[in-house]
């Protein structure tokens, strides 16, 4: 076992899969001698050359749009877009030739292609710096879209993602880059599917779905329920697109109440999607409407002001007094 | 200020201009381009020039008939794709617009795949990787960017092979474009852009894209830039083989304005009467590409009346065969729709794919 950040999690994930695949690049601004803007890439290039860890020019389109043309030729990029507010440069590449090209070809050639985007805010950091674009992609039809909560499942998320022959967007949730676990690197046998979700903490009351950055705050929530005598389950998503509906309704099942906390904007997120799915699905099992938590229908805001927009611990509590209220 | 002052001004100081073959079919030198092609190898150039041409008029045709929802006719631009076109050896890679169906000749792409784009039952259809020739490109400018990566690809595999990227004159404004030079530069890419500059972006001249010749632009970005008689299918020959050898052998990118001639509209949509004079258009007919490789074949008696006349032949039944072709070609089925989305299981498609089914089963009984 070996304790590891998050960070280092992506970081000794991406080193094993360039050990096993020669053809696992990595390229972005920044991602060689410095190790890129959060170190995530730290001592690859030093390792693997220039010629594996590539530092790009300054330009996102052209990051994505080079590493198609590396896939087609046989490669497996792992681009990093340095800040979530970047990827739209980018999002031409993504959303009009990564995501469409292999059904273009009737299934001739195959990109697998990462695209990891540190994701969400939370560190103070100034605009486009902080946003949670994730219904953008899993709104295109063509890419896979995770996102990892813990250094564990990063470690693994990212390996599986890169061995993926699919273009998958993968998140990352920045404000818990430095968080530890304990990770046992040796063993892969434990390793759950890609697109699996997770139940991170069982209940009887009310089911929380969240994903990313947004786990942990959910489980602080149902521990402090806890003390209230409410029994909270939380479920890890872990894969936006393809979405494990099995576990979420299973568990919607189980407790009838529902909310769903993200840090995008409520209005047209990913909790739509979820709360629809629900409902269509678990219309009678269900003893209150779902309810969502997440950021306002206004830019992400100035840092001062970000420990308002981001749910915290009792925003998702409020909402779950609500959801036993009806 | 007219269209034709502004263009004056703007070549104030004309830039060479890359000829081996003039409008007349005489045959000039060019101190940095040679070229010395067999009797042969000039009539194929020839039938190849004549074939495409047909297989673009057969496509329109088919369009105004209503077996295709559109087309983009390469009319005029037949000596820029197949000079280029001829230049690449095997192991090359192309990368098209959705104008290139010169080059998709010279890539041995069978013409009625071009169609399915067109009449809709595909978005694409052949395997890049068997033709080394990568699909049409609807999004202007994305190609030349994966062209950069494919040829730094080209580069760790250690091979000795150039990718050509196609593109027009329109899409020298794209952001993508200009990373792809960038990229190319700074990466010493073996990649060779082609811009056909066909002097239309729909309906914007040339002059709302550049000030400058855009052959010119290279030289910013480090790399040489050329400019080369786009009607003349010798010169785009050996300017194209010569960037190409140049980029095989480590010596990076090479930007070649091919000045063309856009004869048609820019898709069977388009108007080319609202915005374009007719004395422009009369103008550029007298340069026609096919016309002066004609003349050349003649003069010099290296084909005969028997030898055009077969070519003819051989285009018309090239056109009916592709009519025969493009109308037996089936629609695709309703479930197909879900078809190569993914390579891998996709439990979102596997779901609407049977709730799909079964609401078409609901028909069917």
């Amino acid at each position: 076992m070996t304790i590891l950040s998050l960070s280092k999690a992506l970081n000794e994930g991406m080193r094993k899969a360039m050990e096993d695949d020669p053809k696992v690049l990595i390229m972005g601004e920044d991602v060689g001698k410095l190790g890129g803007v959060f170190r995530v890439t730290d001592g690859l290039q030093k390792d693997f050359g220039e010629d594996r860890v590539i530092d790009t020019p300054l330009a996102e389109s052209g990051i994505i749009g080079t590493a198609i043309g590396l896939a087609l030729r046989g490669y497996r990029p792992v681009c990093e877009i340095q800040f979530d507010g970047f990827v739209f440069p980018a999002a031409d590449q993504i959303i009009t030739q990564l995501a469409k090209m292999p059904m273009r070809s009737l299934g001739a050639i195959k990109l697998p292609v990462v695209v990891r985007i540190p994701c969400g805010g939370g560190i103070g950091a100034v605009e486009h710096h902080s946003e949670s674009p994730e219904a953008h992609f899993t709104h295109t039809a063509g890419l896979r879209v995770v996102a990892c909560s813990n250094p564990a499942d990063a470690y693994t998320m990212i390996q599986q993602a890169i061995r993926s022959d699919d273009p998958v967007v993968f998140f990352e949730p920045k404000r818990r880059y430095w968080e530890k676990a304990d990770i046992d690197t040796s063993s892969t046998d434990w390793w759950t599917p890609l697109h699996a979700a997770k139940v991170v903490r069982p209940g009887a009351d009310a089911t929380l779905l969240a994903y990313g950055p947004m786990v942990k705050t959910c489980l602080e929530a149902a521990a402090a329920a806890e003390d209230d005598g409410r029994s909270l389950e939380v479920v890890d998503l872990r894969s936006l697109n393809p979405l494990d509906e099995a576990v979420v309704m299973e568990s919607v099942r189980r407790t009838g109440r529902v909310v769903v906390v993200h840090e995008a904007p409520v209005y047209n997120g990913f909790g739509a999607e979820l709360a629809a799915r629900v409902t269509e699905q678990c219309f009678y099992h269900l003893e209150a409407p779902v309810l969502r938590v997440g950021g306002f229908s206004t830019p992400y805001p100035p840092s001062k002001l970000e420990e308002h927009y981001l749910p915290d611990l009792d925003r998702v509590l409020d909402a779950v007094d609500r959801a036993f209220g009806f | 200020m007219t269209v034709e002052a502004s263009r004056g001004a703007r070549d104030e100081a004309p830039p060479e201009l890359v000829q081996l073959l003039t409008p007349e079919g005489e045959r000039v030198e060019h101190p940095d381009y040679d070229l010395d092609l067999t009797p042969e190898e000039i009539r194929s150039l020839y039938r190849d020039l004549v074939l495409v041409r047909r297989i673009d008029l057969e496509a329109v045709a088919l369009q105004r008939q209503g077996e295709l929802g559109i087309w983009a006719s390469l009319l005029g631009q037949e000596a820029a794709q197949i000079g280029s076109g001829r230049a690449l050896t095997d192991s090359d890679m192309a990368f098209p617009t959705y104008r290139e169906h010169g080059v998709a000749w010279c890539r041995d792409v069978d013409p009625v795949k071009l169609l399915g784009l067109f009449r809709g039952v595909n978005h694409g259809g052949w395997d890049p990787k068997e033709h080394n020739f990568h699909l049409y490109t609807i999004v202007i400018g994305s190609q030349t960017l994966h062209a950069v990566g494919y040829a730094m690809g080209i580069q760790r595999d250690d091979a000795t092979a150039a990718t050509i990227v196609y593109f027009g004159d329109g899409a020298t404004s794209q952001g993508d474009v200009n990373e792809s030079f960038i990229w190319a530069s700074v990466f010493n890419a073996p990649v060779v852009f082609f811009c056909q500059n066909n002097q239309w972006a729909i309906s914007e001249p040339l002059e709302k894209q550049t000030r400058i010749p855009l052959y010119r632009r290279a030289s910013g970005f480090g790399f040489p830039g050329i400019r080369v008689d786009g009607n003349d299918v010798f010169a785009c020959l050996a300017v194209t083989r010569k960037a190409l050898e140049a980029a095989r052998t480590g010596q990076g990118p090479t930007l070649i304005e091919a000045f063309t001639y856009r004869m048609g509209a820019h898709t069977t949509t388009d108007d080319p009467t609202r915005y374009r004079v007719a004395s422009e258009l009369e103008a550029w007919k007298l340069k026609d590409p096919i016309e002066r490789v004609k003349a050349y074949l003649f003069k010099n008696e290296l084909a005969d009346q028997a030898f055009f006349d077969s070519v003819d032949k051989e285009a018309d039944q090239l056109g009916a065969d592709l009519r025969r072709r493009c109308l037996a070609m089936p629609d695709p089925e309703p479930l197909d729709i879900f078809d190569h989305v993914y390579r891998e299981p996709h439990a979102l498609i596997d779901q609407e794919r049977a709730q799909f089914a079964g609401y078409l089963e609901g028909f069917e009984k």
